[in-house]
Order: C-alpha cells, then sequence, then structure tokens
C-alpha cells in the first residue's frame, strides 16, 4: 500500500488532529495530511490536490458533509477517492443518505483506532 | 389566554441564558427547583453510560461516580448541543476550566493544552459525542432528532438556565479528582 495523501473535514482542530492520529495508529502510511474546516474548504482543497482518502464529519457549518460528499462525486478528479464520514451522528437514516450520495463508509463518534482501521484500510487497498 | 401565556408559548424551544450571581442567579435557581421528576426509567443510566463511552474512547480514562449526593462544586466552564426533532431539549456538560484543560490534552495526547481554544474545542466535542451517543442508545431516536452545533461557555458566576423546563436527568462524575457534571433537560 503506497503513502497516502489524506484530507480531514472537520469544524474540531482536536477532532481534526486526534483522526489524523489514528490514522497513524491504525497503520496508515501517511505521506501528507490536509486539514478543512468545513465542506466549501474541503472541495477547494479536493479539487487542488491529488488525494487517496477524505475523512470528513457531518455537521459543519457553511457546508456540510452530505453537501460536500454529493458535490466531490461531481468533480471528475476527485469521482473515486474514498470518503468516510466520521460523525456523531448514527441514525440508519443518515448513514443510507451519506452512502447514497457517494459515501464509502461511515464511522460513529467516539471511534477507536482499530474501527478506522477496519474501515479505512480496506477501502485504500481498492 | 392572556399575554405571559402566549409569551411563554412563543419561546425558542432551547434557550439558555448566562447570568451573573445575585438576583438572577437566585431567580434562576428557583426554575431550577421547578424542573419536572425523571419520568423515563433508564435514561440517567444511558446518560451516564454514554458520558463513560465517550471518556473512555476519546479521552482515554475511566470516569468514577462520586457518592450521592454528589458534592457541590462551582463550574466554570460549559458546553451545551441542543437536541431538536421529536425529542427537543438540551445536553450540557459543566466542570472547572482547569478541568477542561485537563480533558484536552488528554484527548491531544498533550501534557499541556497551551491554546484556550483547543480547551473549549475539545469540550465542544465532548459534548456533541455525549449527546449523540445518548441519542443513540435510545430506541427511535436516533433518526427522529438532529444534534445542533456545540455552543461552549466560560467565565466566572454564570448559571445554565434552560427554560425548557421539562424532565431533568443529571449525572455528576470525578474526572481525575475534579467534578464533572451532565445532564439532559426536555424541553416541558
Amino acid at each position: 500500500m503506497k503513502p497516502a495523501r489524506v484530507l480531514i473535514v472537520d469544524d474540531s482542530s482536536v477532532m481534526r488532529k486526534i483522526v489524523g492520529r489514528s490514522l497513524r495508529q491504525a497503520g496508515l502510511d501517511v505521506l501528507q495530511v490536509l486539514e478543512a474546516s468545513n465542506g466549501s474548504e474541503a472541495l477547494s482543497l479536493a479539487r487542488e490536490n491529488p488525494l487517496d482518502l477524505i475523512l470528513s464529519d457531518i455537521n459543519m457549518p457553511l457546508m456540510d458533509g452530505l453537501e460536500f460528499v454529493r458535490q466531490l462525486r461531481g468533480i471528475e478528479s476527485a469521482h473515486e477517492i474514498p470518503v468516510v464520514m466520521i460523525t456523531t451522528e448514527a441514525g440508519e437514516a443518515l448513514v443510507v443518505q451519506a452512502l447514497s450520495l457517494g459515501a464509502s463508509a461511515y464511522i460513529r463518534k467516539p471511534f477507536t483506532p482499530e474501527q478506522i482501521k477496519e474501515r479505512v484500510i480496506p477501502l485504500l487497498r481498492g | 389566554m392572556d399575554q405571559a401565556t402566549i409569551a411563554e408559548q412563543e419561546r425558542v424551544r432551547i434557550h439558555l441564558s448566562a447570568r451573573a450571581a445575585g438576583t438572577r442567579a437566585r431567580a434562576a435557581r428557583k426554575a431550577d427547583d421547578a424542573k419536572q421528576p425523571e419520568t423515563h426509567s433508564g435514561w440517567r443510566e444511558e446518560l451516564a453510560q454514554a458520558t463513560r463511552e465517550v471518556f473512555e474512547i476519546m479521552v482515554g480514562t475511566s470516569l468514577t461516580q462520586p457518592t450521592e449526593p454528589p458534592p457541590l462544586f462551582v463550574p466554570d466552564f460549559a458546553a451545551m448541543v441542543g437536541i431538536a426533532g421529536s425529542l427537543c431539549g438540551l445536553v450540557s456538560v459543566r466542570t472547572t476550566g482547569e478541568c477542561a484543560r485537563r480533558i484536552a490534552a488528554k484527548m491531544l495526547g498533550d501534557d499541556e493544552v497551551g491554546v484556550a481554544e483547543a480547551a473549549q474545542d475539545a469540550f465542544g466535542e465532548v459534548c456533541n459525542m455525549i449527546a449523540g451517543s445518548f441519542k443513540g442508545r435510545i430506541s427511535g431516536l436516533a433518526d427522529a432528532c438532529a444534534l445542533s452545533v456545540p455552543t461552549v461557555i466560560f467565565g466566572r458566576d454564570f448559571t445554565l438556565f434552560s427554560l425548557a423546563r421539562g424532565e431533568h436527568y443529571e449525572v455528576t462524575f470525578e474526572f481525575e479528582g475534579k467534578l464533572l457534571s451532565v445532564s439532559l433537560d426536555l424541553h416541558g
């Protein structure tokens, strides 16, 4: 598995750091971590940078995670980047909505590095 | 219907005031005394379990509960997350600034948190995860309610006063010897 370029999207800077740390604890070889605090910032970064993985919160100001995924899937260069939603919202309807919009997997907060490993690593192996 | 009744009905469903100590605080305490008793069996314990889960997984600490009745303490740091939908109310977590900074440091894996914003951010996220975990534990609530983004307030001599005036559930914990209170106020 090649070193990954990762984009972490969360309005909490603390949570972005924890997600980044959890990826490393899960054994992911991280080449570069980019951070965005909302979906709008994340879209700009996704347009400008080659990415291997995106982890995104849902409840964020300006543009939430669902709208971010919907718009991301319309960008040709970002069409196939795995997107993992990480959120406190765990309702089945929301999970279905996120997946139907193009999310690849769903992790509920609070999460363990093991859960990150289980959901994320298979996505990077294709 | 008199004007006071109409005004009461037109109030926003979740309203918070941070009030200075004194006559206003005493008024808030009177309203606090008027909160309705717990009627949902097991919700207090679910709130406690949600809190323990968040601290064990994200903070790396097992919380303990002080003996009943829990000792009084003066929190100066609070985070709140609103719940709206089939259930309306507010989840709040209260502690001291020192304790909030310690929680943030543990979450980040640092000895200390140098930036005040990090403690606010971390404490808000803790409250957010507790609210989400609680919601997920109650059958039918996960899809039926949405959570607000967290709000954090801090300072001396404030009283959190929810106009929800419905059921009130509260659990007090000890985190590294410091007290921490978690509560759920439901709209009446």
